[in-house]
């Protein structure tokens, strides 16, 4: 039985191929590499499909201890993302006013009606000027009289304190150009009869600050958020690993390689984010119609139509995505630093 | 098949489990190690498994130097090797047929493939009939079988066994044994690891035996 080692290394390796079907060592499929090409990616993506069902059963099994894992991604996700959806319809807001952005002329208070009205139609032919509206002292008392509530106090006054007004709007093709509009101002308080011109521009400019301000704000609560949520799912994972020790062993005792074993807490990871994503949503859009009752009746008493603006369908797409990734990423490092320390002994 | 060229293996304890072991065993070859504890039969086996890395002298198998095997390739080598443990290491959280399928899943057997094998690894060792079982309802000697399915379930060209028959009766252990032999007429490479010396007069088989990591007697295959 003593061979040299080279003749009986080289005769193992002939005998690879043939013999009778009984002899185990021979017959295909002893070996990794004797499985064809096909069957093994046909057989990876099977194992890609039950373990993606199977991890699901898993969580599915224990419904509480999942929905409570989900229920902190949610939160944690769904805050930035109410956040978000809160400033974007500010800013939709900010930008209603914007496009129609107005100056107001103030004209000297004994101005005379003929003079208004031939530097309203001097005006009007002005290229950068769409319309001008003229308000009258008399209009202006009464319009005052009713918004403002102080009807009563202004009966009281001997004079009428308001001067007549030029309301102006600027041509379509100067709007938000900052500069273009500034250029007009300065040139209309070159008028006669121009006291002085305002630029309903400066709270929109402050708001659109605040906004810069909350989205910002907003950038940087989600990206702690999503740090928190990784360390979340990071250590379910952990605890999910500690839990499989012994099927991690057999697994990898039998040839099992670390994607194998790495594959299951990957998908776990992943369900946990989509799940927290959907509930995500989920929160966000129950709060939103929460609040869309009293934004609507806030906005009446400002003659506007404003209506809150949900996150829609791209939103129930990307938050589970989002989310999706961020277990993924989580799952991820919990394995990366765990996985391997565990090893057949 | 399996080659040991002056191997040791010194742990970083300090400890010399194996010093300068050199053996060779032939394709379908059956043979003993044995030696009292702490005489290095279980850091052989686990040399054989690549759950330890020799620290000095070659190791071939099947013509391949397992130093040279990358991290990445030991998956892959481990299943072209059965494994029997004493403790069976079998998960209980899964039926018999789950614990003998795992080697097939773990290599992306088709399904169809895996039932075929696991029913005749099952068939092999008589439990076919308990494969819905969780192997936490069978006796020892059961448990130790489902353990044997498994190591053979996907034809592996060497099969290790540490203390099969460790706490079986003398039938049982007989039973165990005949089946490792029926292994070994088809063309596996057994080596078994046993302190049970009744077993292996009555087997007839070539003994490695080790002392203090040194192979004392065996080194020479019978009949050289």
């Amino acid at each position: 039985m003593a061979r040299k080692p080279g003749a009986s290394l080289k005769k193992t390796v002939g005998q690879g191929s043939g013999g009778s079907p009984r002899d185990p060592a021979r017959s295909s499929g002893a070996t990794g590499q004797k499985i064809r090409l096909r069957d093994r990616l046909r057989g990876y993506l099977l194992n890609h499909r039950q373990v993606c069902m199977l991890t699901l059963q898993r969580l599915l099994k224990e419904p509480l201890q999942t929905l409570m894992t989900a229920l902190v991604i949610a939160i944690a996700l769904g805050l930035p993302a109410g956040l978000y959806v809160g400033v974007s319809n500010l800013q939709q807001l900010g930008d209603g006013f914007d496009s129609t952005a107005r100056l107001t002329l103030f004209l000297s208070r004994n101005a005379r009606v003929e003079a208004i009205n031939r530097l309203r139609e001097t005006l009007e032919k002005f290229p950068d000027i769409a319309e001008v509206e003229y308000v009258s002292r008399e209009q202006a008392l009464a319009e005052f009289k009713i918004t403002s509530g102080f009807g009563e106090a202004l009966a009281m006054l001997d004079e009428n304190p308001l001067p007549p007004v030029l309301l102006i709007e600027p041509a379509s093709g100067i709007q938000g150009d900052t500069v273009a509009v500034n250029a007009l101002v300065e040139r209309l308080k070159g008028q006669a009869l121009v006291d002085d011109v305002q630029l309903d521009m400066k709270w929109i400019q402050r708001l659109q600050g605040i906004l810069e301000v909350f989205y910002r704000l907003t950038l940087t609560l989600g990206i702690m958020l999503a740090l928190g949520i990784l360390l979340v799912i990071g250590n379910t994972i952990r605890l999910a690993i500690e839990n499989r020790r012994d099927e991690i062993v057999v697994v990898k005792l039998v040839g099992g390689t670390n994607g194998y074993v790495r594959r299951p807490f990957l998908y776990t990871g992943l369900w946990y984010g989509v799940f927290g994503g959907l509930l995500a949503w989920l929160l966000v859009t129950i709060s939103l119609s929460w609040l869309a009752g009293s934004v609507s009746s806030l906005a009446s008493l400002y003659q506007s139509s404003f209506a809150l603006t949900g996150l829609g369908f791209s939103g129930f797409v990307a938050l589970p995505l989002m989310a999706g990734v961020l277990g993924l990423l989580g799952a991820w490092q919990a394995v990366a630093r765990h996985l391997a320390a565990i090893e057949p002994r | 098949m399996i080659q040991f060229d002056r191997v040791s293996k010194r742990y970083v304890t300090g400890q010399e489990a194996l010093s300068g072991v050199s053996f060779e065993l032939a394709r379908g070859e059956m043979s003993f190690l044995t030696g009292h504890s702490g005489a290095g039969k279980s850091t052989l086996l686990k040399l054989l498994m690549l759950m330890e890395r020799p620290s000095g002298g070659q190791l071939l198998v099947n013509g391949k130097n397992l130093n040279r095997l990358h991290k990445s390739q030991v998956p892959f080598y481990r299943r072209n090797v059965g494994v029997v443990f004493q403790n069976h290491q079998l998960l209980f959280d899964r039926t018999v047929y789950d614990n003998v399928a795992l080697p097939l899943l773990v290599s992306g057997y088709r399904p169809q493939e895996v039932g075929r094998r696991v029913r005749a690894a099952l068939d092999k060792v008589g439990l076919l009939k308990k494969e819905q079982q969780n192997p936490v309802s069978l006796s020892g000697g059961e448990q130790q079988r489902v353990g044997i399915a498994r190591a053979v379930v996907h034809k592996p060209r060497i099969l290790l066994a540490d203390e099969p028959t460790g706490n079986l009766d003398p039938e049982l252990s007989a039973e165990i044994m005949d089946l490792f032999r029926q292994f070994g007429e088809v063309g596996v490479t057994v080596l078994i690891a046993t302190h049970d010396i009744d077993l292996i007069a009555s087997m007839g088989c070539r003994e490695l035996q080790l002392s203090g990591g040194r192979l004392v007697a065996g080194e020479v295959a019978h009949g050289a």
